[in-house]
């Protein structure tokens, strides 16, 4: 077992945990911050995906023990603490951008981390930035809409932003 | 009392309602199996086969027992007849040969990734590595695994999937228009364009599919209590709670089944499967609560697959395109076992080869065959994909043979709108339609004209990168379906929905479905049309469902079902609602109930300003002080409903590609689509829906596919290997919506689950093939790679790894033979 201290969602936690415990596996089972979930077993589904120190990580692929005095930001962690939601959490609901939602968080996270790199992107330039996280329910079309509705580079709220391209 | 004016209020249905369900998931506020944990639990590892085929001669379990924190380690033999069993509710023929299904089988494995012993320990670590530890000694058999090797084996003496069943032939089922009633004699037909008209002869493969929700499957059995409670990643909660008790002898009073957060199905969750059964047993049998959640790994490899068919399709028509008949010859691949709806899914498509076209003669005959690969059963479309896609493409070859532009060829022969509702060749009644205006629109929003002008533009000048132009004119049927027609198909059970309306004493209301969503907005569509009818605020409607001791009775979600039989059930729970209420509100109102109206939510008395609204009377039932004499303190109503019809959504879709003919790359240019289905309830849900749909059918097209090795390893059990689309490989797409409203349901709606993929595959397909129609393909194998692309144009093979199997093998003599 390893002592960790860090700051999840803005707590500060401490735990003991076996080195091989991947960061997702400390969120949901020790801390019981379930928002954040697995989807696959090779990196490739994204659905896990959390802030590591402010940049995007998929926490299947990090270990507990790297997250050692770092500051991790969940699905759960990113609305204001009054419950206001994230823009991006907004977007995601106002251009239906999710329908089961089992994506959706890894979904959010990640694309909090495009904008903050990229604050205008293209269509291509969210479609590339979005590559390693799965969906399968939504297509992504409506996904990028709410990219693009959460960058302001699109004015389409209604419903024609889903019905059209 | 109250005298109010009339409220205008802003009609809910056909509004763009944000999602009541989203708060909750873009908090992550979720309730995934997955994240349930109770006092004491304990957790299932699997110990799978590595063989697709093989005796199971002993299994050691003594290191795996002696690790710390280990519970127990299980066999099927340990289970014994406890576990129960996996069921088939549809045997498609009285005589179907259908293997007995273990969930954790006692002497032999039929496909790789069976499971034959099962870890419990106090963590889900613990148990994986124990199950490491369990030592299974097999005697490998040889492994059934080629479809059109297995559906022969047992004429020329090849492998048996299940050996003591002599056959791999599970079903054969027929449908023939001469036989019927329902036209011609499709032979008949046949000869004749052979004589003297156009026969299009192909054979297509349905190549082998997986769901692949994103959400693993996850399961959690509590026994303790008086009932024992099951948490499931499921579609089916009631037909899984049916299936436990009918093949474990618990009795249904005694299990309750609920379907928290499911993180999509598409059909994939359609099912009673092994690891539930196994974590039933366990809980039982320990009194502990377990929980068993899969790998990716392990589901991609278990979870069932679906589609995996060989089409052989003859299509006769005149020499000027008019269509004369349609012979279908399907082999199935059902893999180890049939699933609960398993051989009835080829069946499913048995309906809709004819599609939206004036046939005057058809035959449909499926070939249901066991092999030792996973399972498969329900994928998004079951059934319709194959046929749509199969008759799609055969319209695209007829209109190359007449030389005439694909949508020429399709009006040409489909149902004109006058000529509803109409009754086809196999024996449907489509009740509305109107392909004339959805193709209309679909081609307007693409610029067709233009397209095909760019595409004679770039054939001419011989561009390395050509345009092609696919057209898919889909129709499906959905809503399954009338009971007596389930029925006479030998299908296990009904096709009826339920609905309750609980109307509360605060003036909110519960509304209890036994459909059960998993993505689909069933809490917001189904709270539009309540608030409508009952005239109740849109925020004070709570949808409840998919747990057993609330939602008591339904059939679950799957087959595009929900809203257009579970909607009608809910009209009609809320119909009953108001009646119950009226004679209370004239009472009320000291009025005479022919004297009452109701609407947007009041019952008021005509010609006075004296209204009453019915949450109003909601509570007046509720205090029940003042009630006309006999009348229960209640206006709580139920409603099972079951369907007259199946339901026929349609559309148009028209896709664009660019094809690099020197590298067999494909790019997607553009896809249009218009769809009808009927009255939308939601616009955004619809859209959404479509997207998805289109996305999944644009991947059976080009990207995905189960691939087993020749030891019947699936080597796609990843999703590093399994190819699912990224938001990088798609595109955003343009649709729109006719309307015809459904004439067989009160709201006028149609099912929209599944359209989009029925549709996409073939409109894919079609304009990857039109790309390269002038250098010599007819056909490239799905999914079309660049390397099949490729090869299709240098050899002029459809790019498949078995090119003579998807030459015309329809000789003279062997058209005869079925």
């Amino acid at each position: 077992m390893a002592r960790i201290n860090l700051t999840v969602d803005g707590q500060q936690v401490a735990d003991d945990v076996e080195p091989r415990t991947l960061l997702v596996q400390y969120l949901r089972e020790q801390l019981g911050k379930t928002g954040t979930v697995i989807g696959c077993d090779t990196s490739n589904c994204g659905a896990c995906t959390v802030h590591l120190n402010g940049r995007s990580v998929k926490s299947c692929n990090v270990l507990a023990v790297q997250v050692d005095g770092a500051e991790v930001t969940t699905i759960e962690g990113l609305a204001a603490e009054d419950g206001t939601l994230h823009p991006v959490q907004e977007s995601f609901r106002e251009c239906h951008g999710l329908q089961c939602g089992f994506c959706t968080p890894g979904m959010i996270m990640q694309t909090v981390d495009l904008l903050a790199e990229n604050p205008s992107p293209s269509e291509e330039a969210i479609r590339l930035g979005l590559e390693g996280n799965l969906c399968r329910c939504t297509g992504y079309h409506n996904i990028v809409r709410a990219v693009q509705h959460a960058a302001g580079t699109t004015t389409e709220t209604s419903s024609e932003a889903g019905a059209s391209a | 009392m109250t005298a109010t004016q009339e409220p205008t209020r802003q009609a809910e249905i056909g509004r763009d309602r944000r999602r009541k369900e989203d708060q909750r998931l873009i908090t992550g506020r979720t309730r995934w199996t997955d994240n349930i944990t109770l006092p004491g639990m304990l957790h299932l590892a699997m110990v799978r086969s590595p063989y697709a085929h093989a005796r199971i001669t002993g299994i050691e379990t003594s290191a795996a027992k002696a690790s710390t924190n280990v519970v127990a380690v299980l066999t099927g033999a340990d289970l014994g007849e406890g576990q129960g069993a996996c069921i088939n509710a549809w045997p498609v023929t009285t005589d179907q040969v259908t293997p007995a299904h273990l969930p954790m089988p006692t002497d032999r494995v039929a496909f790789a990734g069976e499971t034959v012993a099962v870890v419990v320990a106090r963590s889900a670590a613990e148990a994986r590595d124990a199950a490491e530890l369990v030592e299974v000694d097999y005697e490998e058999l040889p492994a059934a695994l080629d479809l059109k090797e297995a559906a022969a084996a047992h004429e020329n003496g090849g492998v048996i999937a299940h050996p003591d069943l002599g056959t791999n032939v599970s079903a054969v089922w027929r449908f023939d228009s001469a036989e019927a009633g329902t036209g011609g004699d499709v032979e008949a037909a046949i000869t004749e364009a052979r004589a003297g008209g156009i026969l299009i002869e192909r054979e297509y493969r349905q190549q082998r599919l997986i769901p692949a929700f994103m959400e693993p499957r996850s399961v959690v059995v509590d026994p303790t209590g008086e009932q024992i409670t099951v948490w499931s990643a499921t579609q089916i909660p009631h037909i899984l709670r049916f299936a436990l008790a009918a093949t474990t002898g618990v009795p249904e009073s005694k299990i309750r089944v609920i379907a928290p957060d499911v993180g999509g199905g598409f059909g994939g969750k359609l099912q009673q499967t092994p690891e539930e059964m196994i974590a039933f047993a366990v809980a039982r049998r320990l009194g502990k609560p377990v929980k068993f959640t899969e790998t990716r790994s392990e589901s991609l490899l278990t979870a069932h697959h679906g589609r995996d068919q060989w089409q052989r399709l003859t299509l006769a028509a005149t020499s000027d395109g008019r269509v004369t008949g349609l012979k279908v010859d399907l082999l199935a691949d059902l893999g180890a076992y049939v699933a609960i709806v398993g051989g009835g899914v080829p069946v499913l498509g048995a309906f809709m080869f004819n599609a939206i076209y004036k046939f005057p003669a058809y035959q449909f005959q499926t070939t249901n065959v066991l092999t030792n690969k996973t399972w498969t059963d329900a994928y998004r479309g079951a059934g319709r994909p194959e046929a749509t896609y199969a008759i799609e493409r055969l319209m695209d070859e007829l209109a190359a043979e007449v030389g005439v532009d694909p949508l020429e060829i399709r009006e040409k022969n489909w149902i004109t709108h006058e000529e509803f509702p109409f009754t086809t060749v196999a024996g449907l009644e489509y009740d509305s339609g109107n392909y004339e205006a959805a193709t209309a629109r679909a081609k307007e929003m693409f610029g067709y004209d233009a397209l095909r002008a760019e595409q004679a533009e770039r054939r001419a000048a011989g561009d390395r990168v050509q345009l092609g132009l696919g057209v898919s004119t889909f129709t499906e049927m959905c809503g399954l379906a009338p009971s007596r027609v389930l029925g006479s198909l030998n299908y296990g059970a009904g096709g009826w929905e339920h609905a309750e309306v609980r109307m509360l004493a605060t003036g909110k209301v519960e509304v209890i479905t036994g459909a059960s969503a998993h993505g689909q907005g069933h809490e917001t569509a189904f709270s539009q049309i309540v608030a409508d009818r009952l005239g109740v605020p849109f925020e004070d409607v709570e949808v409840l469902h998919g747990d057993t001791q609330i939602s008591h009775k339904g059939l679950d979600t799957y087959g595009s079902r929900s809203l257009v039989v579970g909607g009608e059930a809910l009209v009609r729970a809320v119909d009953k609602v108001i009646e119950k209420a009226r004679p209370i509100a004239a009472h009320l109102l000291e009025a005479s109930a022919d004297d009452l109206e109701f609407k947007h939510g009041q019952f008021s008395v005509k010609g006075t300003d004296a209204a009453m609204a019915i949450t109003e009377i909601a509570t007046a039932v509720f205090a029940a002080h003042n009630l006309p004499d006999g009348v229960e303190p209640s206006i709580d109503s139920e409603a099972t409903y079951d369907p007259v019809n199946f339901n026929y959504p349609h559309g148009t879709h028209l896709c664009a590609v660019e094809v690099d003919t020197e590298t067999g790359q494909i790019k997607l240019r553009k896809y249009v689509c218009c769809d009808d289905i009927g009255v939308v309830i939601n616009p955004l849900i619809v859209a959404g829906q479509v997207h998805g749909g289109l996305v999944q059918g644009i991947a059976q097209a080009l990207w995905e596919e189960a691939v087993y090795d020749e030891n019947g390893t699936l080597v796609s059990g990843s999703f590093v290997d399994y190819l699912l689309p990224t938001a990088a490989d798609t595109i955003s797409f343009e649709i729109d919506h006719t309307t015809s409203p459904a004439t067989t349901n009160s709201l006028g709606t149609k099912g929209v689950g599944e359209a989009g993929t029925i549709a996409s595959t073939p409109a894919v397909v079609n304009a990857v093939v039109d790309a390269v129609r002038h250098l010599g393909v007819n056909d490239i194998t799905m999914p079309c790679t660049p390397e099949r692309v490729w090869r299709a144009i240098n050899d002029g093979s459809s790019g498949g790894e078995t090119p003579e199997a998807a030459m015309p093998h329809f000789d003279s003599a062997e058209g005869d033979v079925q």
